[in-house]
């Protein structure tokens, strides 16, 4: 099960703040497509993700028991 | 007890207790950077501001920044405290403190704090405006990443 976390207008968009879905061993990338399947309302090529709070490209694996966030645009400061 | 020289809160900032944080015998100076809610931004009247952050990893994205100040000025020390919620006009966002033996790795470290922050911390700030609300993006408007991720300086020297 990988965890997701969703920040910002994503998170407003989804409903959710989190998600827990039945996936493993898969890319970023092959992730962000599943997810604007499910959710047509999101696109998250410009996004940014972070797993298990480290900055991830689209290649990163991502495994069962992880925890990927996307993470927006940032306008903190 | 070990002071927390990161925090994200989201509680009014004190920022007395964040200089304090960074006091110590050696230092001769000290910077305080205090970011507020402004009113007006490009012509348009903010209300309020919401921000939103992603705390673990806020935390060690401070911590990323401390490393790099202390790898160009080992001698100064810093300390930030991000606040997260509802924030009104003149509220304080953000406080940095950092103290060094001499003024200028002081203003030059709290400068450069201030500028990673904006490029790697995952704080999120949300308008609300008379006309409505809006989830405001990359204000340096260097998106999309050339690497698809914020440069860490570690790993720019390992490129």
């Amino acid at each position: 099960m990988i965890n997701i976390l969703l920040f910002a207008h994503l998170q407003e968009l989804v409903g959710e703040s989190q998600l827990k879905v039945e996936l493993s061993d898969v890319t970023v990338a092959q992730l962000k497509e599943w997810l604007e399947k499910q959710y047509p309302q999101l696109s998250l090529q410009q996004i940014m993700t972070a797993v298990n709070e480290e900055f991830a490209t689209d290649t990163t694996i991502v495994k069962s028991g992880d925890t990927i966030a996307f993470i927006p645009p940032i306008s903190g400061g | 007890m070990t002071v927390a020289l990161f925090e994200i809160i989201n509680q009014p900032i004190d920022v007395e207790q964040v200089r304090q944080k960074v006091m110590n015998r050696n230092a001769g100076a000290i910077t305080l950077f205090i970011g507020t809610v402004r009113e007006i931004t490009n012509g348009k009247k903010t209300l309020h501001l919401e921000y939103q952050a992603y705390p673990a990893m806020a935390i060690k994205m401070f911590e990323q920044i401390a490393k790099e100040i202390q790898e160009q000025w080992p001698e100064a020390i810093v300390a930030i405290t991000h606040r997260v919620g509802r924030l009104d006009i003149s509220d304080i966002a953000v406080v940095i403190a950092v103290s060094s033996p001499h003024r200028k790795v002081a203003y030059m470290a709290n400068e450069y704090a201030i500028d990673r922050i904006k490029q790697i911390v995952p704080i999120w700030k949300k308008e609300h405006w008379e006309d409505g609300t809006e989830w405001i993006g990359d204000q340096l408007e260097n998106i999309p990443y050339p690497q698809g991720k914020p440069v860490i300086r570690e790993e720019e020297r390992k490129a």
